[in-house]
């Protein structure tokens, strides 16, 4: 399982050991986590919500990829869900590999794709007593913009070394 | 066609057992209403009952039932409505306006108000009376007297009647076909506005197009389709893609991990 969800804080210590292999130089990881403040609203906590079934498969999928473009050893993508405070860690990616470069860009493009692809929402609840599912409140008040186009809005997207 | 209509089967049921089991999903009671002639009948007589106190036709018959319960709106169909579902009467009760005398469909064939697949306010009951006294006895020209909210249906054939044996024999054919039944799973801010997590619904629907349009139709979801991507038995999937029966839907919103 490359992909996987948990209802309690990620335990990065033993997610870390599963992908040490004595063949690997070293090991990036990223960690998400609870911000404050989100599009000038100060946020007092989140809930993450998921469509598991599907969301395993293509998380499984996103890493599997990385694996494939990346000549790296081992990674693992773990997301949260359920309710969050400020701080927490939302989402772990660990890559390891012989060298750093490629543990970096396979670790880069894990946590990309998972932000575009995998069903998971987000419900920021803020101080002043509002709440919103992010990225869907705005768009549903501005149905003009398209799916593609919103998520492109919203977040970067890495050029990838081997893509086509 | 010289036959009870409410008598008449489809898929091995009687019509006023279909038309029981479908408002019993959406009300807390469900009454057949009859003439005092109809008590002993065999398709009616196992089933809750409001005897006709005040003359004939279906004006006596919702005049009978306030007089019954005259504090609660009494949601009104006719037992010959075998295309009726779900669908159909989930809007009629979310669009429900109980400052007016009913919320009724407008016609599809003459865009005059469906009396007979309506919700009727006790309000109504008094002038009801006067107008039966005064001699009317159309619901129909009732609610065109006094307006009533009227909601223009998403199927037009939901109200269609059956009055012949070919219409009957047409509508046997179509229910073979349809509806199928699909379960459907909501997320995020579509579980805030459908009110639920999942449901098992009778659609008519063939592709997940189709379904999202009725389902937008039902409860409202403000975002658009092109905001949106559907997955079909835990699959992404194609909006064109044809449904079958017990397929599993997700409308999946724009996504936030991270």
């Amino acid at each position: 399982m490359l992909f996987r969800f948990t209802e309690i804080a990620i335990d990065t210590e033993s997610s870390r050991g599963e992908l040490q292999t004595s063949s690997a130089g070293g090991y990036v990881s990223f960690e998400g986590w609870v911000r404050d403040l989100n599009e000038g609203q100060e946020v007092t906590r989140l809930e993450y919500e998921a469509f598991e079934e599907l969301a395993v498969k293509e998380g499984d999928r996103i890493v599997a990829e990385a694996l494939r473009r990346f000549p790296v050893k081992r990674a693992l993508c773990i997301h949260r869900v359920g309710s969050l405070g400020l701080s927490d860690m939302a989402v772990w990616v660990g890559v390891s590999s012989v060298h750093r470069g490629e543990a970096f860009d396979a670790c880069r493009f894990i946590i990309d794709e998972v932000k575009h692809r995998v069903p998971i929402w987000k419900k920021e609840h803020y101080r002043s007593g509002d709440s919103g599912w992010v990225n869907c409140e705005r768009c549903a008040a501005a149905p003009q913009h398209s799916h593609a186009e919103l998520a492109n809005h919203h977040h970067d997207r890495v050029a990838l070394p081997n893509s086509k | 066609m010289n036959r009870d209509k409410a008598a008449l089967k489809y898929h091995g049921k009687t019509q006023l057992d279909r038309a029981f089991e479908l408002a019993g999903r959406h009300v807390t009671h469900v009454f057949v209403s009859v003439r005092a002639d109809q008590t002993l009948d065999p398709t009616r007589a196992q089933r809750p009952m409001i005897v006709d106190s005040a003359g004939e036709g279906p004006i006596a018959g919702i005049r009978s039932a306030f007089a019954a319960h005259p504090k609660v709106a009494w949601l009104v169909l006719a037992c010959d409505l075998p295309y009726l579902s779900d669908a159909t009467l989930d809007f009629l009760l979310r669009r429900r306006d109980a400052t007016v005398f009913a919320t009724a469909y407008r016609s599809a064939h003459d865009g005059l108000p469906e009396p007979l697949c309506a919700i009727w306010e006790p309000s109504a009951a008094a002038a009801l009376a006067d107008y039966q006294t005064g001699g009317g006895h159309c619901p129909r020209k009732f609610l065109i007297r006094h307006g009533a909210r009227l909601l223009e249906p998403h199927d037009t054939r939901a109200l269609d009647n059956v009055n012949t044996p070919e219409e009957y024999r047409q509508a046997i054919a179509t229910l073979d076909k349809a509806p199928m039944q699909l379960k459907i799973q909501y997320y995020a801010l579509m579980r805030e506005q459908a009110g639920r997590s999942e449901e098992t619904l009778e659609t008519s629907a063939s592709t997940p197009a189709g379904l999202y349009e009725e389902l937008v139709a039902r409860y409202g979801f403000t975002l658009s389709r092109d905001q949106l991507k559907v997955a079909v038995n835990s699959e992404f999937s194609d909006w064109s893609r044809k449904l079958e029966v017990g397929d599993a839907v997700v409308f999946i919103p724009p996504v936030a991990g991270g």
